[in-house]
């Protein structure tokens, strides 16, 4: 028998598995034994998708329209397969930063906007909660049916009776305390739920084996097989034409529509982010749910159309409600077992759904709705109150039952005007709204808040005029002529047929004008201005994805001291003490207090608190301790500063690059210095060679000729002998200035420093020339010569030089008339002599050249031999002899009008002494 | 799990393929009266390429070594 104590007695034993399942596997969490952590469980806690919609909806939708069912669950397998480009990435960034919920992701990704994170609540409870309402429709519904077996009476009209009779009002009731039981316990920083997710993976096994076992039972326990099923259903007219193109959905815009919709709703459901997303252990499970999950699907699916098939047989003439066949099937046959588990199976699929999606929404009013706004008045004095976590809690048990209550609220006006799944497809219409801005924020780093706001706002606000407010109408609850003629009998703004658009189903409908708005405005408004800082920051963490994560947004830093009790408020001290102790391990630290007041620990306790209360009101609650002014023209500032950082570094570089290319320069020229100076070196070298071998050759010649020749007269040899003798003289003088000149370059002359009497040199060195002069007749005249002028010199290096300067003189001067005067003039600082001659005076570009070594001023040579009158060497000579003591030596002349050799000396010239 | 390079575009092969399956035209081509052994074809054909596009999925996840 199957008396209503025996089915309460079943549900709550049922349910009462369900939390010791859930009880069992938090403890096995907290021992660090996940029971969830493996792709099996991930896959099956995902069929969380199929809820009462399927498990009865589905039949009603396939006794109405044949296989329309189908596009409900193609939808989301051809979203799995796309699953490791979008679901990975989903994952990925919301564990980078702890991302609790879709409301979270989309206020995360655009700049962690509260006010985005609000809209998205709103539309995503609003748009739900439709979807609530079935499943309590489902449940109460079954339950009314079971009850009153072996009759099969349908359930009277929701509105019909009293609501304090109305059981689903109970089952709401009961939901709600089962859920606040289920995921309030205690509030969990990272807002995962393994014992949800563990009962969640029961459930899901629960629902397919009882729905396979009626599916199994109509096709061969009523039936002969499917074959016979379908050969029986051809037999009938009616029934003939839903198997084939007639039967099949109106047109194919819609079953496309339809496709399109549940690849969405798979993914930015709120219930399946929290699963697929939030609750996802690792991340490497996707790949394996990328076929587990749709097989899942396609199981669950196998039966429904015969089931379908074999309902419109048994029961003809629509007494009995379709979406019910697969419970009255069984109890029709009276198999009472199969029919508790059936409505068991139900239940599994109604608890599921409503547990999962209640408490990802309270999540999402808690965090992205409710507390920023209590945050905000001061009244209240929240921001300094020391422990939050209570009221946190309270507030999610409180947003739980107010959004049953809504759930059976809407049951309660519209439940009745609708099957299961054009209820459900009205929530699936809401949340594609979240696509775009999901969508786009993933792929596209142009959106900006503004234009988030936007297209939600302006895809929300068609989707409530074309189909939440027409449902309300249908039944009753807003006057008919609002579906029948418009909005104030305007034909243009009728909800269904806007601006005169028709020959669509009101889905589809729906679908493309507020598709249309919303991806519209989005892009339209994103466009109006490039995103600013934060904005660029987070469209870099979500489409760049893992790479990026982890990039602190903070440019401050706060202690341990202002942290550890901010985050205590909202997690209770314990849980926060906890997370700090792990955190400072992590870091290889000891104990908390070693923790520096960095911009990594103020991430990390964001991260910590955005697990708690979203990441909108985290950001808002950690920049009330840090020391960091709000995201504005400081910030810019900031971020400039760093940028002319760079610039100053890349500055510096250049400046260096600069210094080397300098360097360079320096060693190229040195290099080709040295190469010159090889060079001359060279020459000096084959120029010395040269002058050597000139009198040498001579002395060879007439050595060879006296040799030779013995019978030269002696005259003859003689003046042979004599020259030998000259040019002897000649070579060694010259070996002797070479010799002299090597030592005086390279420094190692010696010098024997004295006071010297300079008129005294210079009178000793006449002498010694006395009798060339006379030889040529030339008149040395030493009047100018002041006496007692004295200097520090080598005497005998300066005596070199002035019988040099001297000799000099007089080979150029002409014979007979050559005048050749020496002056000596003193001042206190310095001697100075010059010897001064009219000769044929030196031209202005030899003037110093004649100072290098083997030079010789022009007109020097000896017009016949072409030879030169002397070695080129006692110039340079001089002239080194006189540097050494810190003297000059140069040279005045007028060509034609004779020249005049200068040096000076230092008074004091002892110092190298 | 997924280590291949190519597993990636495989699937997203797979979902171009899927979106032509059960979509207009093809859909069309089966969306006919007559049967398949005892059966509707469109029901056929829909079950049939969706466990088959199943198949491939789990197949292009779990094949090793390339």
């Amino acid at each position: 028998m199957l008396a209503g104590w025996v089915i309460v007695l079943a549900s709550f034993g049922y349910l009462g598995i369900l939390f010791a399942i859930a009880w069992y596997a938090d403890r096995r969490a907290d021992a660090g034994r996940s029971l969830i952590s493996n792709p099996l469980v991930y896959a099956l806690s995902l069929g969380v998708y199929c809820t009462t919609w399927t498990f009865y909806g589905s039949v009603g939708r396939a006794a109405a329209s044949g296989i329309g069912f189908l596009p409900i669950y193609l939808g989301p397998t051809l979203l799995f397969a796309l699953a490791g480009f979008i679901l990975q990435k989903m994952i990925r960034v919301a564990k980078a930063n702890r991302i609790t919920s879709i409301a979270d992701f989309v206020a995360s990704r655009y700049g962690k906007s509260q006010l985005l994170g609000g809209l998205v609540t709103v539309i995503a409870v609003i748009g739900v909660i439709p979807y609530i309402a079935l499943q309590l429709k489902a449940v109460s519904n079954s339950f009314a049916i079971l009850a009153s077996y072996p009759e099969i009476i349908m359930p009277a009209k929701a509105g019909a009776v009293p609501v304090i009779q109305d059981s689903a009002l109970y089952v709401a009731m009961i939901l709600a305390a089962f859920t606040i039981l289920f995921g309030t316990r205690h509030l969990d920083a990272t807002e995962r739920h393994e014992g949800m997710v563990a009962a969640i993976a029961v459930e899901s096994v629960v629902k397919l084996v009882a729905f396979l076992a009626a599916g199994v039972f109509v096709v061969w326990g009523i039936n002969d097989g499917i074959g016979d099923v379908f050969a029986k259903a051809a037999a009938v007219p009616d029934l003939a034409r839903g198997l084939t193109a007639a039967g099949a959905p109106a047109s194919y815009g819609a079953w496309g529509t339809l496709i399109f919709l549940a690849l969405f709703a798979s993914l930015l459901l709120p219930r399946q982010f929290q699963i697929a997303v939030v609750e996802n252990v690792d991340v490497n499970h996707v790949s394996r749910a990328i076929w587990m999950f749709p097989l899942y699907l396609f199981l669950i699916n196998l039966f429904v159309l015969p089931v379908a098939l074999a309902g419109l047989l048994h029961f003809p003439g629509g007494g009995v409600d379709a979406d019910t066949f697969v419970l009255t099937l069984p109890m029709a046959h009276q198999e009472e077992a199969l029919a508790l588990l059936v409505y068991i199976g139900g239940l599994s699929a109604a608890t599921g759904m409503v547990i999962v999606e209640t408490i990802a929404l309270s999540t999402m009013v808690c965090n992205d709705l409710v507390m920023p706004a209590l945050l905000r008045l001061p009244i209240l004095g929240l921001a300094t109150r020391a422990d939050l976590s209570g009221l946190l809690l309270d507030i999610r048990r409180w947003s739980i039952a107010i959004i049953l209550g809504l759930g059976y609220l809407y049951f309660r006006v519209a439940g009745e005007a609708y099957a299961l799944v054009s209820i459900g497809l009205i929530s699936f219409a809401a949340v594609a709204q979240f696509a775009p801005v999901v969508i786009g924020g993933l792929c596209w780093k142009g959106g900006t808040r503004e234009g988030a706001l936007a297209g939600l706002a302006a895809g929300f606000l068609l989707w409530t005029y074309t189909l939440l407010l027409p449902s309300f109408a249908k039944s009753g609850w807003l006057p008919d002529g609002f579906i029948a003629q418009g909005l104030f009998g305007i034909e243009l703004l009728h909800p269904q047929r806007l601006l005169g658009l028709s020959g669509l189903d009101e889905i589809t409908h729906c679908l493309v004008w507020s598709m249309l708005a919303n991806l519209g405005a989005y892009i339209g408004v994103s466009l109006k201005r490039v995103p600013n800082v934060r904005e660029a920051r987070q469209a870099t963490l979500f489409v760049g994805g893992a790479e990026a994560a982890g990039v602190s947004g903070w440019r401050g830093g706060a202690g341990v001291a202002d942290l550890l009790p901010l985050a205590g408020r909202f997690l209770g001290s314990e849980r926060a003490q906890e997370a700090f102790d792990r955190h400072a391990r992590q870091r290889g630290l000891k104990s908390i207090q070693e923790l520096p007041a960095d911009t990594r620990l103020v991430s990390f306790a964001e991260t910590l608190l955005a697990g708690a209360i979203g990441s909108a009101s985290a950001r808002a609650m950690v920049a009330s301790v840090v020391t960091e002014e709000p995201l504005g023209i400081d910030e810019v500032m900031n971020i400039l500063d760093e940028a002319s950082q760079i610039r100053a570094y890349s500055h510096e570089l250049e400046q260096k690059s600069l210094e080397l290319r300098r360097a360079t320069a320096e060693l190229r020229e040195a290099n080709s210095r040295l190469l010159e100076l090889d060079r001359m070196k060279d020459d000096f070298i084959s120029t010395v060679t040269h002058e050597l071998r000139t009198p040498l050759t001579s002395i060879r010649a007439f050595s060879e000729m006296l040799h030779e020749d013995p019978k030269i007269d002696l005259a003859q040899r003689s003046r042979f002998l004599g020259i030998i003798v000259s040019e002897t003289v000649r070579l060694s003088r010259l070996i002797n200035q070479i010799l002299d000149l090597a030592k005086l370059e390279s420094g190692r002359a010696e010098w024997t420093v004295t006071a010297v009497d300079v008129a005294e040199v210079i009178h000793e060195a006449a002498d010694s020339l006395t009798a060339l002069f006379a030889e040529k007749r030339v008149r040395l005249e030493l009047d100018r010569c002041e006496a007692g002028l004295s200097v520090m010199a080598d005497r005998d290096r300066l005596m070199q030089v002035m019988v040099n300067l001297l000799s000099n003189a007089l080979k150029f001067v002409p014979a007979e008339s050559g005048r050749v005067t020496v002056g000596a003039s003193g001042t206190t600082s310095e001697v100075l002599v010059d010897v001064t001659d009219n000769g044929p005076g030196i031209q202005l570009e030899d003037q110093d050249l004649i100072f290098d070594k083997f030079r010789q001023g022009a007109g020097t040579a000896d017009v016949l031999t072409d030879k030169p009158q002397g070695t080129g060497l006692g110039l340079p000579i001089s002239r080194q002899i006189i540097e050494y003591f810190h003297g000059r030596l140069w040279v005045e002349s007028t060509p034609g009008a004779g020249a005049r050799f200068v040096f000076t000396l230092p008074r004091q010239a002892g110092d190298n002494a | 799990m997924i280590r291949s390079r190519l597993v990636a575009p495989r699937l997203a092969f797979l979902f171009l393929i899927g979106c032509i399956l059960f979509n207009y035209p093809l859909l069309s081509v089966f969306s006919r009266s007559g049967d398949f052994f005892g059966l509707p074809p469109l029901y056929v054909w829909l079950m049939s390429s969706w466990a088959g596009l199943i198949a491939l999925m789990a197949w292009v996840v779990e094949r090793r070594g390339d």
